[in-house]
């Protein structure tokens, strides 16, 4: 029988080079994996559409696309140059658009509550509420080191750094390109804070398909971990924070409704539990107010003056129609030929008018008739015509207003829900 | 012709006559196999037949019924069980009958043939009576027989494993083989063979060592063979001890003194081979106490299955003076002998495992041995000094080393390049490796290397690069460890002002004409790549001045022609250096802002390595393959203009049962192309997938390469898409059934669980990727039928609790994927499914961040489909 071999290795380091460079080989190959795995998992599941909202698609004219000197040369992606908006299903790629059609893009992208006309059902059961900060409405994009806020029309307001993940060019945060936000705000100005009121997009992963009940978890447990709530700093230049959000039973309204807040307030907002980010008008979100909540109930003229008369803008479509944004349209009327051409009128212009004494005529709670008289265009910064609720709203603040305590008679079971409002498990 | 003319001509010296003879056996064998093992055993146990042609033909016999390869040996097997009862009774017959013969050679011949049969047989519940029968009157046999029956016990031993034998089987085993390793056995042959018998027996013995009294019985037994006046016997009863030192740790408190004694004298007075079993008995003791001290971190508590006894410890002041004896042994030329082993290598070896054991308490007991002796006149004293120095060097606590390795390194340095003795200088460079590998590093308090000395340190070892081969190899490794030790510098490196003489000089080594020996030039190349692994941005340029001068030596060994094969080998090896280190630099540049570099030499680099294919030899095969991987990284969507080309290699690779290595490559350079061409590797991806699933069926291929294939089909379908749809009836079907295999581990084997996890992971990685592909698709529905047997095995394997972090990681993701992809069509299965909300609890209050980061996700896409 053989005698066993017990020579050891002598003077010899315990791995060989090869063995090493393949599991440098190895370990390259499960990073990449990894960042292939979770690109895939970051292109959202269902495509930010750009048909939603009112407008008509984008005439095919080429885009202008500037690549900003500041961003490295080979994050660019290769079909960027010659992608319409219409492809556009990346915020990635929706941020290098410049000017007119970066402002279009961004313009469509906010969900817009419509107006509370009605108290809805359930309110107790299916609905949150939270105090509005009063302020501008902006969109807040954070991506490859830098953070860009656009208002409601889609224009920039804020260029920044910020401790968002990819808000700003840290070490720290410097993070992977996929890793961008995009969150709903206000822009509060007197404590130049960002009231984050919904969360879109967090580290690329979207949202939108989620439910509000899982958006506010997610706020709730991401935006203070990255540090955007921390006061401002050289790479963070302005405070984000959070308004509390309360199930919508009778004391979650009251808090919302009287409770101290850091802010000015500008009304309530409600949202619905089950409903997803929808860009453009909504009926499952839903803005409130009365003269305690808000200084702006009734709509200021340019001068900042109640003007004596409710005003309204509406788009003048192709056949002279006259319309909300809403989708499907309201008509409020028609403008003949003669008056367009004279006036120089374009299909697609935002007209102002006043709503004169013969007022609004409903029949089945519906428009039947409108007393409308054209008072000019509108201001250019307009990106939309008003929408149904809203005109509505504002012609009942001036006459019969919906007050807080109807909306408390219509929670009829007060307190007896439990509060639900940060617990968003998926326990169902 | 007869059988003993075709035996014994096979083994003419007449090379015509011999090839003839083979052939015939061949076509004998073919015809009728039956018929053919027959006339061989009849042969083996014929005593009128020569010895040559019995041996040969039982030889032939043993050859028949086994195999190294896996799938061949199963043929075998088959082909044995399935021939005829009365046919396998005959042969096993002779075999034993052979047994008694007075021919030592045909005896032990036999004896192999009746293991090999038996390791076959008894798994089978065949052959039942074999052990009975040899063991029935072993004590009435005349001793050559009892010596065959023993040898034939150790053969069966080695070849079955312990639980096809019954206790009561291998008690009577025992017996026998005790007896005759007994010192009242006066035959020296008989008890050798049972002595060689106990070693191979000591695997069936676990209740028996259980039992205090039988223990005690074996242990004397086997401590009295060590005394035997035979040297072949104290050897073989030493090689037992060994055995039983990691077999039986546990087992072994109430005799370690006495072994103590025992392995002390042998070291000392006995013949080498003796000493050599007796120093590795401490070797092994060392071995299971790093691991069992590893395994609790240090501190022992107690609960473990096994203890730790201290036993290293405790002989620490007695051992430690017999090891350092030993260290004075040395052999001259010991160094440039690859195949040396000597009690002064054994000795040092042992040295080092003991410093590993105990730490700081060895350091007190080996510096006076050093002080003593490293400024001796005799080389020996110097040598062993300094070894024993370079071997304390792990273990002990760098704040132990620290202060005694600033004094000697100045002494070290001066040393290698001043000491007359190249034994001294070999053992001087390695040592110097030793402190740059322990005490020198990034996670060091107190830096031993400072802007004072690293200029000096730098300049001693390119100049001992010149010395002899064996010398130079050891400096290049120091280097080796010396980078190594700024790898997470930061931005700037120390080494920096040298980087180009260091570069140069490891170029000049590696050309230097003796370059082929002590494996010189391999770790010239080495210490290259860990100089460029190592390097900073600082010295991005001169990384990529590197890439055209490998370049041109790779392309200098193309142009040798007519090369004979000793020559071919070694041109093989070069280029298996040169692509090894081009793929280093690749992966070093090829992010930006250094990719321009990779993708301006894209074309002539991939050039190079398909000439380097074209070549054919299996180890640059590898490497080249490696590089082409990181070639791929590097450049993207553009590697596609290469595929054409390539792709018959990659093939080639793919099809590559024999050197899994290579296939395995293979497999995960299918993954960087994915992922560099995404939708354009679509034209490859039929044949590409048709290779894979072959080598998923094939029992020839090693298991290590299943799991990488399994995450290259998620590879393939995150790259295609849904036009992974046509695979999807070939791959799904693959991917259960080993999910199913995979699912529950009954192993305790730590071993088998690792591989169950690698496969569970590479499984769940080829959902994840299906999953994900599909996204969007329209074709998503295709995937509703698989989906309630990817969650039943998520639950299983959650449920069984063994699977490790990586697997976690994976499918929570998974979980979260199906979501993500099925939408409301998994909504209902997800909340049906018994464990998926427990799970994805655990892992969200993970401490592993990838795990976390995958719950996350997994929580995000299942709260876009469960209501709350």
């Amino acid at each position: 029988m053989p005698t066993h071999d017990l020579r050891r290795p002598f003077k010899r380091p315990a791995i060989s080079d090869q063995q090493k460079r393949r599991e440098l080989s190895l370990l390259r190959q499960e990073q990449n994996r990894r960042e292939a795995q979770l690109q895939a998992r970051r292109l959202a599941s269902t495509v930010l559409s750009l048909q939603s909202g009112t407008s008509e698609p984008e005439p095919s004219d080429p885009i202008e696309v500037e690549i900003p000197h500041e961003l490295d040369p080979e994050s660019e992606e290769p079909y960027d140059a010659d992608c319409s908006p219409r492809d556009i299903t990346d915020v990635r790629q929706a941020s290098k658009l410049r000017g007119i059609e970066g402002r279009r893009w961004f313009a469509r992208q906010l969900m817009l509550p419509e107006w509370m006309i009605d108290v809805p059902d359930n309110l107790t059961k299916d609905w949150y509420v939270l105090a509005r900060p009063a302020g501008k409405r902006c969109f807040v994009v954070s991506s490859n080191g830098t953070t860009v806020s656009r208002l409601r029309n889609g224009s920039v307001f804020h260029h920044f750094p910020s401790a968002l993940p990819s808000g700003a060019r840290t070490r720290e945060n410097c993070g992977s390109a996929l890793s961008y936000c995009i969150l709903d705000c206000i822009y509060h100005n007197i404590d130049q804070t960002y009231y984050v009121i919904d969360m879109v997009c967090w580290q690329g992963y979207s949202l939108y398909d989620c439910s509000a009940e899982f958006r506010f978890f997610w706020l709730n447990s991401k935006l203070a971990e990255s540090g955007a709530c921390e006061p401002p700093t050289h790479y963070h230049r302005y405070r984000f924070s959070m308004v509390p959000v309360y199930n919508c039973d009778k004391s979650g309204l009251l808090m919302a409704y009287t409770g101290a807040v850091p802010f000015v307030k500008d009304g309530l907002l409600f949202y619905n539990k089950h409903a997803h980010y929808q860009t453009g008008n909504t009926p499952l979100t839903l803005v409130w107010k009365d003269e305690k909540c808000s200084q702006y109930l009734i709509d200021t003229d340019s001068k900042g003056e109640i003007p004596s008369e409710q005003q309204v803008v509406l788009g003048l479509q192709n056949d002279g129609k006259l319309t909300t944004s809403d989708d499907p349209p309201v008509v409020f009327g028609c403008l003949d030929e003669e008056f367009i051409e004279k006036s120089g009128l374009r299909c697609g212009n935002l007209l102002r008018f006043a709503i004169g004494g013969g007022g609004l005529t409903f029949a089945d709670g519906k428009l039947e008739k409108a007393d409308i008289q054209y008072v000019g265009k509108s201001n250019r910064v307009r990106a939309f015509a008003d929408s149904y609720s809203k005109v509505i709203f504002q012609y009942m603040a001036r006459r019969t207003p919906l007050r807080v305590v109807d909306l408390l008679a219509s929670i009829s079971l007060p307190n007896d829900q439990e509060d639900r409002t940060s617990d968003a498990e998926m326990d169902g | 012709m007869e059988i003993t003319q075709l035996l014994l001509n096979a083994q003419s010296i007449d090379g015509t006559v011999r090839k003839q003879a083979e052939e015939s056996l061949k076509q004998f064998q073919d015809q009728n196999l039956p018929s053919f093992f027959l006339s061989l055993s009849g042969e083996l146990v014929n005593e009128e037949k020569p010895v040559e042609s019995r041996k040969l033909a039982g030889l032939i016999l043993k050859n028949a019924l086994d195999a190294k390869e896996q799938h061949r040996k199963y043929e075998l097997v088959q082909r044995w069980l399935s021939l005829d009862v009365s046919v396998k009774n005959q042969i096993k017959i002779c075999l034993v009958q052979t047994l008694s013969s007075p021919v030592h050679d045909a005896r032990s011949t036999a004896s192999q043939v009746i293991a090999k049969v038996a390791g076959i047989e008894l798994p089978q519940k065949q052959w039942p009576e074999l052990i009975g029968s040899l063991l029935s009157s072993i004590h009435q046999l005349p001793p050559h027989v009892k010596q065959a029956t023993l040898e034939t016990l150790g053969y069966l031993c080695e070849e079955v494993s312990p639980d096809v034998l019954d206790q009561d089987q291998v008690n009577k085993i025992l017996t026998a083989v005790v007896q005759g390793m007994n010192a009242s056995e006066a035959n020296n042959d008989v008890r050798l063979a049972a002595t060689h018998a106990l070693y191979n027996a000591l695997g069936f013995a676990q209740a028996n060592f259980n039992n205090d009294m039988e223990r005690d019985f074996i242990m004397r037994v086997i401590c009295e063979a060590t005394l035997s006046t035979d040297v072949k016997i104290r050897q073989a009863a030493f090689e037992c001890l060994v055995a039983i030192s990691s077999t039986y740790y546990e087992k072994l408190a109430p005799y370690i003194k006495d072994i103590f004694s025992i392995t002390a004298k042998a070291v000392r007075e006995d013949e080498e081979p003796v000493a050599l079993q007796a120093i590795e008995f401490w070797s092994s003791i060392c071995d299971e106490e790093i691991d069992i001290l590893e395994e609790y971190g240090g501190d022992f508590t107690g609960d473990s299955d096994v203890p730790c006894f201290y036993f290293i410890k405790q002989a620490l002041p007695a051992l430690v003076p017999m090891l350092l004896e030993t260290l004075l042994k040395q052999e001259e030329d010991q160094d440039q002998d690859e195949g040396a082993w000597n009690l002064a290598m054994a000795g040092g070896t042992c040295l080092g495992l003991v410093a590993r054991t105990v730490g700081d308490d060895i350091v007190p007991l080996v510096m006076p041995f050093i002080e003593e002796n490293i400024t001796k006149p005799d080389w020996r004293q110097r040598e062993a000094a300094t070894y024993a120095f370079g071997s304390i060097l792990e273990g002990p606590s760098p704040d132990k080393l620290t202060t005694i390795v600033n004094v000697a390194l100045n002494f070290m340095l001066t040393a290698l390049t001043k000491d007359p003795n190249s034994h001294v200088k070999d053992t001087t460079a390695w040592t110097l490796g030793r402190i740059f590998e322990f005490l020198h590093g990034s996670a060091m308090e107190t830096p031993i290397i400072t802007q004072a000395n690293c200029q000096q340190i730098v300049t001693v070892l390119l100049q001992s690069m010149k010395d002899a081969p064996n010398v130079a190899e050891k400096s290049c490794g120091a280097l080796y460890f010396l980078a190594q030790g700024y790898e997470d510098i930061g931005s700037s490196s120390p080494l920096t002002p040298y980087f180009q003489e260091i570069v140069q000089a490891l170029l000049t080594v590696s050309h230097r004409e003796d370059a082929g020996d002590s494996r010189l030039r391999t770790a010239a190349y080495e210490t290259l790549n860990e100089v460029v692994r190592c390097s900073t941005d600082e010295t991005a340029a001169m990384v990529s001045q590197l890439v055209p001068v490998i370049m041109m030596e790779l392309h200098q060994t193309l142009e040798a022609q007519k090369l004979s094969s000793d020559e071919r080998e070694k041109q093989s090896e070069l280029q298996g250096l040169l692509c090894g280190c081009l793929q280093v630099i690749i992966q070093k540049l090829g992010s930006e802002p250094t990719r321009y570099v990779v993708l301006q030499y894209a074309d002539q680099m991939m050039g190079l390595f398909l000439r380097v294919f074209a070549c054919r030899s299996a180890t640059v095969h590898e490497e080249a393959m490696l590089a082409i991987g990181a070639l791929a990284y590097a450049t993207g969507p553009d590697f596609a203009k290469y595929m054409p080309e390539f792709y018959k290699y990659l093939e080639m690779g793919l099809q590559n049962f024999e050197e899994y290595q290579v296939c395995s490559v293979s497999v995960g350079v299918v993954g960087d192309i994915c992922r560099a061409l995404e939708d354009k590797i679509l034209p490859y991806c039929d044949a590409i997938m048709t290779l894979l699933l072959k080598d998923l069926s094939s029992n020839q291929l090693h298991r290590s390469v299943k799991p990488p294939i399994f995450s290259c089909f998620g590879d393939i379908s995150l790259a295609i898409g849904d036009n992974f749809d046509k695979y999807l009836m070939y791959a799904m079907p693959m991917l259960q059934s080993a999910a199913d295999l995979s699912a529950h581990t009954s192993a305790v084997d730590e071993e088998i669980t690792e591989y169950t996890n690698l496969l569970r992971n590479g499984i769940l990685e080829a959902y994840s990727g299906i999953l994900q592909g599909f996204k969007n698709s329209p074709k998503t529905q295709l995937l509703i039928p698989y989906a309630p047997h990817i969650l039943q095995f998520i639950d299983s394997i959650y449920m069984g609790k063994d699977m490790d972090d990586v697997v976690m990681k994976t499918a929570i993701g998974v979980l979260g994927d199906l979501a993500d992809t099925l939408g409301s069509n998994a909504s209902n299965l997800i909340q049906q499914s018994p464990s998926s909300r427990e799970f994805l609890n655990e892992c969200l209050s993970s401490e592993d961040p990838l795990i976390k980061e995958s719950a996350e996700w997994a929580k995000l896409a299942i709260g876009r489909i469960i209501s709350v």
